[in-house]
């Protein structure tokens, strides 16, 4: 807190008295995952400048994994060293927290991009175009598609290895985004990790256009939230006078410290914190996905390339859910009466509006954003709460959700036939017959999305339904369980499609993969398992982690 | 000795798992194997008695945990075993007979291609039967008692390429699950009042119970019986139950199985004698079956059915000596050792008849035999001579003392018992002698089978007479033997207790009495079977016979009263689950299924609906926001 009153200081003194702008403190040991991350990133872009272009796979490859390698390794010694509970405070100048959540989101955030970063290495599954081995990316970005340039970037066997250090601003991104604890940062954070992400959407190697209209709905769409969040920020200054999370709680509970003369006018209007908190929640709830500010997920989750789609469906939910929690649960608990009424409502059409629309879904890539956009729901029942439980539940929900979103999607990479992958759905009746493995895996992380037990699913739900039922919101709890009920049957139906029905004689192939992406498929099972067999252990995890710092 | 009690159960059991996954190696020598090992199990029985004999009156029971089976809070299920004299008994007659008939079933089944199967079958009976009568808690008594119903099913439907016999076989089981309802009532109702289900502390407990709850109790224990011992109501599949091969019917249904409900009753005796009511529901039960059976066994021309009918009949009295309390256990058990001898006897004879003449079962196309089988018609003819109570054998004795003990019930009851019981005696000597007489006595009434054969009647293998000369000693000195200084009263006492009733007659004047309407019975019979030649097709008969041959209509009840209703209610639900349930069900998916497809429409790709969504939507939110603080 004194932390942050000195950030505004220093914005609103500097004029006035310049010499004494203080050297700002920056706690570089606490900050060092996203150093890492971020810094890699660059090296990245150095290494696409200056390495011929053979040699980039493997060196960014290589750089990549090691780079999120430790930068865990660094979350889990902040981590041990009580960094997220004991020491836990808030560092470079107000602008970082470093608490429990923000430890165990990073952790989640780099483990699934390490993951993810498998299976956008992966060569092995498009068929070898003039000799080289290539993966799911544009052979030239730049190329217009279907143009000369992109057939001679083809046969030239190119490959878009700035996936990489894309992948790497991004992850740096959103290790800020659930740790910013201003909103200048958060809006930064927010940026830093969307625009990358929009670049990668339109990388597609297989229906570019496609890919690239999402890419563009995307960004469009994202600059439109964008300034919605940025126009709420605006008018919470206003009612604050301060950017900092903590300054504005104090000032909603009624301890304004010191009234900027500037904002004397405006300062402690409720409209201005209302009409504020709405619009910043809005930006947040655009990127968690939820009902109706999620028109643009089953656009660009199809048109992406699958293994961004995947990055993307697990990492950025894992990112925007911290960020949404530490606004809930540290600027505004105060005005929870508020907020919450409004957050029942968007829960309950996220909940009800994924699972309805998910049912009479084709694509497969489709059906899985739907049915990520009713597990926002779900864990939005957890972020309703307003208990310590409803945080360490929705941590634990983020950390299984993720890793079962991961897996699906890679098992969509292996399922094709001439055009690419085979996403229609129809295509996928029988695959248990012809691939009992593939489809057997598959029916794993449907079970998991259904929540059934033994899965990390079920413990997930479990978990937030019982913090949201203990939270006094039962009813949501009720159209929770109504909507798990109408999300079983799409999610069994696939299964009775791949295992009850006949083969087709155009069906497609499943591709053998490499170590890559059979590592990803075999990290998501593993953890779907453990989680479901096992909970406990990263349940108490969670619920230690489970203490937003102010 | 603790561990032989185990071994018992397991050795029989062993056979089973042996005969039925040995696959066709052993289909040679299974018959052997399972002869083998159900005389090992006697063996082990024949030890276990000498080392009770050994032992004090009063300390003859052992007992054996094996394992805890389901421990689970205050529920505590073991596998334990309690041998006392009233189980010794069991024991003996289960696994004597059963060897008798392992052996007899070597030569009557030396022909089938499945014989291997049949004799794992048999082994399998032989361990459910032990471990029901070895239990030493309700519990293992009940999957004992499932176990038996489940190698009756086997074994009733063995010729299963007979429609006839799957249909019986069925029909079994489904009347038999009526009855395992009640069993299972009984021991949850003892669960709740006891707070177990050991017989130690139900039966030392019995008589602090209320008597509502033991009359309850002992309701149900009474549909169990009923059930297992083809008892009125339930008696309906026994008759059918003949289609098995003949083995069976003598081992399973006419000595040991169907005595079941018998060993139920007589064991539970400390319940039964807290609740008066249901004692006399037991009675009832008995003397009706006694008579039902009796009455059904006169007009049967199949021979294996008018025996059948006779085992119904026994068992009535064996129910009614048992409902009769402590006056009558040890003669309800008496009476069905020495029933489980010359019941098993006769069906024996009745086998080795039907060997001899093509498997023809109708006695009006026998006649004159006992030319031709001389031990058969020795044999059978005492198994006879002791199932109608001819002084000195061993019907007779026992008989004699449940008709005794009826009429000692006294007052009116004890009349209408003992004149029930009376008039059954002279009944039971009037199907018998009709038996006898048509099958061994009179002319020649053969016909030849179905292929043409002219049937060549001749006297049955070794394997097969070696068991009928067995049982026929059996039933002959088994009742002596048993009375001889009231031996086997004194055997059972410490178990069951036993009491002299007051009889309004003198032992004299009922055995008198008993005398006088075997004669009576017997005259009756040579009267119509004897004297006048007999037609090959029955005469159509009084009304009353017509019914008897019908089963006294039991069937015809059964449909009207059970399977009709069971049918309109069945219809009824199937057209509730169709209309109503899918309906709803079907009608929500649909609705689901209907609102999805509108609002994918909203779904139409264009980026300015997208963010006229998004702005709406944030209007929204702003909106509520505002109303939440408004209101």
């Amino acid at each position: 807190m004194t932390h942050a009153a000195t950030v505004h200081s220093l914005w609103t003194t500097a004029a006035a008295a310049p010499d004494k702008i203080p050297s700002p403190h920056i706690e570089y040991g606490q900050l060092s995952p996203t150093l890492i991350v971020i810094g890699a990133a660059i090296v990245g872009v150095l290494i696409e400048a200056g390495l011929p272009r053979r040699r980039r796979y493997a060196a960014q490859l290589f750089l990549s994994v090691v780079a999120l390698a430790a930068a865990f390794a660094a979350v889990v010694g902040l981590a041990v060293g009580d960094y997220g509970t004991g020491k836990a405070h808030v560092a470079a100048m107000g602008a970082i927290a470093v608490d429990g959540p923000s430890l165990f989101l990073q952790g989640t955030i780099l483990l699934v991009a390490l993951v993810a970063v498998f299976t956008f290495a992966e060569r092995r599954l498009d068929p070898v175009v003039h000799g080289n081995r290539v993966d799911s990316f544009a052979a030239q970005a730049a190329a217009v598609p279907g143009g000369e340039a992109e057939k001679a970037a083809v046969k030239a066997g190119f490959t878009t290895t700035e996936v990489f250090p894309l992948v790497l601003f991004a992850v740096g991104g959103m290790l800020v985004f659930p740790s910013a604890n201003d909103l200048l940062t958060l809006f930064v954070a927010l940026e830093v990790f969307s625009l990358p992400l929009y670049v990668l959407c339109a990388l597609a190697r297989r229906h570019r256009m496609l890919s690239q209209e999402s890419a563009v709905k995307y960004f469009l769409l994202g600059a439109f939230s964008s300034a919605f969040l940025l126009f709420g920020i605006a008018l919470l200054y206003g009612y604050a006078g301060t950017v900092g999370y903590a300054g504005i709680a104090d000032v909603v509970d009624g301890q304004v410290r010191n009234v900027t003369p500037a904002l004397a006018g405006t300062m402690g209007n409720d409209a201005l914190l209302l009409i504020g908190g709405a619009m910043v929640l809005m930006g947040l709830l655009f990127k968690i996905g939820a009902v109706p500010f999620h028109m643009w997920t089953p656009d660009v989750y199809q048109g992406a390339p699958t293994p961004v789609t995947g990055f993307m469906a697990a990492a950025t939910k894992v990112a925007a859910f911290g960020a949404l929690l530490r606004l809930l649960y540290v600027v505004l608990p105060g005005l929870r009466w508020d907020w919450r009424p409004v957050m029942w409502g968007v829960a309950i059409v996220t909940m009800l509006g994924g699972a309805i629309v998910a049912v009479t879904q084709t694509d497969v890539k489709r059906l899985l954003a739907y049915s990520s956009i009713a597990h926002a729901g779900f864990i939005l029942a957890g972020v309703i709460a307003t208990t310590p439980d409803g945080i360490s539940s929705v941590l634990f929900y983020l950390a299984a959700y993720s890793f079962v979103t991961l897996g699906a999607f890679a098992v969509v990479t292996l399922v094709r036939d001439a055009g690419g992958e085979a996403t229609h759905l129809s295509k996928w009746a029988g695959l248990g017959r012809r691939s009992p493995l593939v489809a057997a895996v598959f029916a794993v992380f449907l079970l998991a999305f259904a929540g059934i037990p033994l899965t990390s699913g079920f413990a997930g739900k479990f978990a937030v339904f019982k913090a949201a039922a203990d939270g006094g919101a039962g009813a949501l709890v009720v159209v929770g369980v109504i909507s798990s009920a109408i999300a079983a049957f799409f999610y069994i139906r696939v299964i009775v499609l791949m295992f009850f029905s006949e083969p087709r004689t155009d069906g497609p192939s499943v591709a053998v993969p490499s170590a890559l992406t059979s590592s990803a498929i075999a990290i998501g099972v593993a953890v779907t398992l453990v989680l479901g067999v096992a909970p406990q252990y990263f349940l108490d995890l969670a619920s230690q982690a489970g203490v937003f710092v102010r | 000795m603790e561990n032989l009690i185990g071994l018992l159960v397991a050795v029989p059991l062993f056979g089973a798992a042996l005969l039925l996954c040995g696959g066709r190696r052993l289909d040679g020598k299974g018959p052997y194997i399972g002869t083998v090992l159900a005389a090992a199990s006697f063996g082990i029985g024949a030890v276990l008695f000498a080392d009770m004999l050994g032992r004090g009156e009063h300390d003859r029971a052992l007992h054996s945990t094996v394992f805890s089976w389901i421990p689970v809070g205050g529920f505590r299920a073991d596998v334990a075993f309690q041998l006392d004299q009233l189980s010794m008994t069991f024991v003996l007659l289960i696994t004597g007979v059963g060897t008798l008939i392992h052996i007899y079933s070597i030569g009557y089944m030396a022909h089938d291609e499945r014989r291997r199967r049949f004799f794992g079958y048999l082994n399998l009976f032989l361990a459910a039967m032990l471990l029901l009568v070895l239990a030493d808690n309700y519990l293992l008594l009940y999957v004992g008692w499932e176990g038996v119903g489940l190698a009756s099913y086997l074994l009733i439907g063995f010729w299963q390429h007979k429609p006839s016999a799957a249909t019986a076989a069925k029909k079994a089981f489904i009347v038999n699950r009526v009855g395992d309802v009640g069993l299972s009532i009984a021991i949850m109702l003892m669960f709740t009042t006891f707070g177990s289900f050991a017989f130690a502390p139900v039966l030392a407990e019995a008589d602090r119970a209320g008597e509502g709850k033991l009359t309850a109790i002992g309701l149900m224990l009474l549909l169990a019986a009923c059930g297992k011992s083809a008892q009125v109501p339930l008696q309906s599949w026994l008759g059918d139950a003949m289609e098995g091969p003949t083995p069976v019917s003598a081992l399973i249904h006419a000595a040991t199985m169907v005595t079941a409900g018998v060993y139920l009753i007589t064991r539970s005796g400390a319940i039964f004698n807290a609740a008066p009511d249901a004692q006399t529901a037991v009675v009832t039960v008995g003397a009706v079956t006694l008579l039902f059976g009796a009455i059904v066994g006169c007009a049967k021309d199949d021979i294996k059915k008018a025996l059948a009918g006779s085992t119904m009949s026994q068992i009535g009295y064996m129910i009614l000596a048992a409902g009769l309390g402590p006056i009558g256990y040890v003669f309800a058990i008496m009476h069905l050792v020495t029933h489980g001898f010359f019941k098993a006897g006769l069906f024996l004879g009745a086998g080795s008849v039907m060997h001899s003449m093509n498997d023809e079962v109708d006695m009006r196309k026998y006649g004159g035999l006992r030319r031709y089988m001389p031990i058969t018609f020795v044999t059978f003819g005492l198994g006879y001579l002791a199932i109608i109570g001819f002084p000195g054998l061993s019907g007779f004795w026992s008989k004699d003392k449940i008709i005794e003990a009826a009429f000692a019930k006294g007052g009116t009851e004890g009349w209408i018992l003992g004149g029930a019981a009376l008039l059954g005696a002279a009944i039971t000597a009037y199907y018998m002698t009709r038996v006898m007489l048509l099958t061994f006595f009179g002319e020649k009434r053969w016909v030849p089978d179905e292929n043409g054969n002219e049937p060549h009647p001749h006297e049955s293998p070794g394997s097969m007479t070696f068991p009928m000369i067995v049982l026929a000693f059996g039933s002959v000195l088994a009742g002596g033997l048993f009375s001889l200084n009231d031996a086997f009263v004194k055997w059972l006492e410490p178990v069951t207790g036993h009491s002299h009733g007051h009889s309004p007659l003198s032992a004299a004047a009922v055995t008198g009495g008993t005398v006088v309407v075997l004669v009576i019975g017997v005259a009756l019979a040579w009267a119509q079977y004897g004297r006048q030649p007999v037609p090959r097709t029955a005469p159509r008969g009084s009304l009353l016979t017509r019914a008897a041959r019908r089963d006294l209509l039991q069937d015809d009840f059964n449909h009207v009263v059970l399977v009709q209703p069971g049918q309109y209610l069945t219809r009824g639900l199937v057209y509730v689950d169709h209309k109503l349930v899918d309906g709803v069900v079907n009608g929500t998916a649909a609705s689901v299924g209907g609102l999805s497809g509108r609002l994918r429409k909203l779904q139409n790709g264009y980026a300015r609906t997208y963010a006229v969504s998004m702005f709406g939507g944030t209007a929204v939110l702003i909106a509520a926001t505002l109303l939440m603080r408004a209101v």
